[in-house]
């Protein structure tokens, strides 16, 4: 599972696909086209932020999914959204967050902290949620919405319902005892869960072959006793196809499925990490390769005659999109200072400010940018 | 379920209490349902939830994997969809095994992306059991220091029963430690229909007007032996405050037992350093130092983990002649 070498587009071609009674074979024109439209809004709002970020508008870290765009969105679309069924998102799922209907103005606003963003300024980057759209927000310790996720879909399972849940981890959260605690008891109750491991190659600067001694993440399949099914995290189509057995094997009661897609990050943790620990030419290699939506585009226009009208139209409308969003986003206002003490249980509408700041409004006048954040260039 | 002697009296055990509201709101609430370690046919280790898995079967009474993290976590997505989990540490010096999901997660969950998680995180505490380092713990400081949660702390049979009613039907996560030493040793009779005691409510378990002292769980019956000791041989009349919930803590009765008698007390039997004691001290300095006629005192465990032998444990924890020495220099100061 060496993420060093880039597998040329030829060899994953349409292997899969080639079987007609693979999920995607059903797919209509118009759902393929929507492919297209979420990855590319994907990307092109990644680099919106980046443009807000380099304004010094974007308040903290911004965290990019370049690269891996296929994955978020054809797992997501493999679920059902008029069943509802729920999903958790980690940081490079910006995609299967747009594909439930998370939109560009909430992220935006997210960004740039904002007081009528999605978690009115509490919460950074796209660390949100809308249980009525059917994605819950993550938090930063990797691995713990796994456990979550199992409860989420062991009500499913209690309330007889037809949902089913999908948690993304990355393959470093493969270490942490909250995703072997999770997939264990979600494996026990036979709860309808996908787990997808999105093996990106690396956990910040840490290698998979620093995380773990299997050949393959799936291969941890067997000793959580659940289906296990990998595929190539850069092919929207085959992951949509993987993703979509494993909900179905889920749906239908047999329990969970370990799902591995196989993708690679081409940027750095965050946008301050200048990614010195990544051997030379291997990200240039998979960019000029191993493109999810260059490789779709091929797709779209040799297998499915998409016409370059059709996907300019698309684009355009991404475009359009993104910089209404944006123009909507930058005239958010900052959040009231006292919104702070809201919020945190549900029947105690305010913690009570300290005496110290019984009559004071605000702490200080003017907010600077946080030292540290994006300035790093080592 | 209750002993054929509790039932003659009509006395229910503080125990008895605990399994009597998780029944009567398993009734009342299709979605309440208990998870845990050995709760469904073995009854739990204490037999708190023994007879549930009868009443209301294994979907709703869940044996789980030895993972105290699965169990929270789980408790915390179920909750999300509306369910009202009940989640048992067989032991709370287990509950550090989920401080990460406890605290990052079901804490702030609400605050971060408003999704409440309505669930109960309960189990039994505490010492003079000779349970040694791993069966004793009072963890309750540890997340009386995270905004997030709430905390309760029964003393008597009828705020267990009261309290975990309360608990459930709470929209936050509650944690709620019982007492291992008065599971079968406090009993009372309950009141009829459907009881509740409020969280955020402290309980004037003594009057007193000469000494107050803030305690609550196992303690609070040191605490009221003490008072009574004190009436007879000194005539010294002492006020006992039972907390009843650490999180968020009553400021008013505080408040009001201070200006009352002057001078206070706090025993709780967690260690020392970093303990409640010190916060509660903390907010009487701020509240009422003016009402004071004596600095605030504590009789707490010392700071060491809790020892198993006898001699050592009752060395450790808090006692009534301890209590004693304290009040007797507060009423000399």
């Amino acid at each position: 599972m060496s993420p060093t070498r880039a597998p040329a587009r030829e060899r994953h071609r349409t292997a899969a696909r080639a079987d007609h009674a693979s999920p995607s074979a059903a797919l209509t024109r118009e759902q393929k086209l929507e492919l297209y439209y979420y990855m590319r809004l994907t990307r092109s709002l990644e680099e919106r932020l980046v443009n807000l970020y380099r304004q010094t508008k974007v308040i903290g870290g911004l965290f990019r999914s370049l690269g891996q765009e296929a994955d978020a969105v054809g797992a997501a679309f493999a679920l059902d959204k008029s069943r509802n069924d729920i999903l958790s998102p980690l940081i490079r799922n910006l995609g299967a967050m747009l594909v439930r209907g998370a939109t560009p103005v909430e992220v935006i606003r997210q960004y740039m902290a904002k007081g009528d963003s999605p978690t009115k300024g509490k919460e950074l980057n796209i660390h949100f949620g809308s249980v009525e759209r059917g994605f819950i927000g993550q938090i930063s310790h990797l691995g713990d919405m796994v456990p979550v996720m199992a409860g989420v879909t062991l009500t499913f399972k209690m309330r007889g319902e037809d949902r089913v849940g999908l948690v993304f981890v990355g393959d470093g959260a493969t270490s942490t005892g909250a995703f072997h605690e999770g997939i264990n008891f979600a494996a026990v109750q036979r709860c309808p869960l996908v787990v997808v491991v999105e093996n990106n190659g690396y956990a910040y600067s840490t290698p998979v072959t620093k995380q773990t001694a299997a050949k393959q993440f799936i291969d941890k399949a067997a000793g959580y006793g659940v289906a296990g099914e990998r595929a190539d995290g850069n092919d929207v189509l085959a992951v949509y196809d993987v993703v979509k057995r494993a909900v179905e094997r889920a749906r239908r009661g047999d329990g969970v499925t370990l799902v591995e897609l196989v993708t690679y990050r081409r940027k750095g943790h965050a946008e301050h990490d200048n990614q010195s620990y990544v051997p030379a030419g291997e990200i240039d290699r998979w960019a000029a390769e191993n493109d999810p939506l260059d490789r779709y585009v091929h797709v779209l226009r040799d297998e499915f005659g998409a016409t370059d009208a059709e996907l300019a139209a698309i684009d355009q409308r991404v475009q359009r999109e993104i910089d209404g969003a944006t123009d909507v986003a930058e005239q958010s206002p900052m959040p009231e200072p006292l919104e702070a003490l809201r919020g945190v249980y549900g029947d105690i509408e305010m913690i009570p400010p300290v005496w110290y700041r019984e009559e004071v409004k605000s702490a200080v006048t003017e907010h600077e940018r946080a030292e540290g954040w994006g300035t790093y260039n080592g | 379920m209750a002993s054929a002697k509790a039932a003659a009296t009509g006395e229910v055990t503080y125990l008895e209490a605990i399994r009597q509201g998780l029944f009567e709101e398993m009734e009342r609430d299709v979605n309440v349902f208990c998870m845990g370690e050995d709760i469904g046919r073995y009854g739990g280790a204490f037999k708190v939830t023994e007879g549930l898995i009868d009443r209301f079967g294994e979907s709703r009474v869940i044996d789980t994997p030895i993972s105290e993290v699965a169990i929270v976590g789980a408790g915390a997505g179920a909750a999300h969809m509306g369910m009202r989990p009940v989640c048992e540490m067989q032991f709370m010096d287990f509950v550090s095994n989920a401080y990460d999901m406890l605290t990052n997660y079901v804490a702030t969950a609400r605050y971060r992306i408003g999704l409440g998680c309505p669930m109960v995180v309960r189990g039994p505490s505490g010492g003079y059991v000779r349970g040694g380092p791993f069966h004793s713990q009072n963890p309750e400081a540890a997340f009386v220091h995270t905004p997030g949660l709430k905390i309760v702390s029964p003393a008597t049979a009828r705020d267990a029963k009261g309290l975990i009613k309360s608990a459930i039907r709470d929209d936050d996560c509650v944690l709620f430690f019982e007492h291992k030493y008065l599971y079968r040793r406090v009993k009372e009779t309950m009141p009829d229909g459907d009881y509740t005691v409020p969280i955020g409510k402290a309980r004037v378990a003594r009057e007193g007007t000469d000494i107050s002292i803030i305690t609550y769980a196992a303690t609070l019956w040191k605490a009221l032996e003490a008072a009574e000791q004190m009436e007879k041989e000194d005539g010294v009349s002492v006020e006992v405050i039972d907390l009843r919930t650490l999180l968020p803590l009553d400021d008013e009765a505080i408040l009001a037992t201070v200006r009352k008698t002057n001078r206070v007390l706090i025993v709780h039997e967690d260690t020392r350093t970093g303990g409640l004691a010190g916060e509660i001290t903390a907010r009487i300095n701020e509240m009422a130092f003016e009402w004071l006629d004596a600095p605030v005192l504590r009789v707490t465990a010392a700071d060491v983990p809790l020892p198993y032998s006898p001699p050592l444990e009752d060395y450790v924890l808090p006692q009534t002649s301890d209590i004693m020495r304290a009040l007797r220099r507060l009423a000399a100061y």
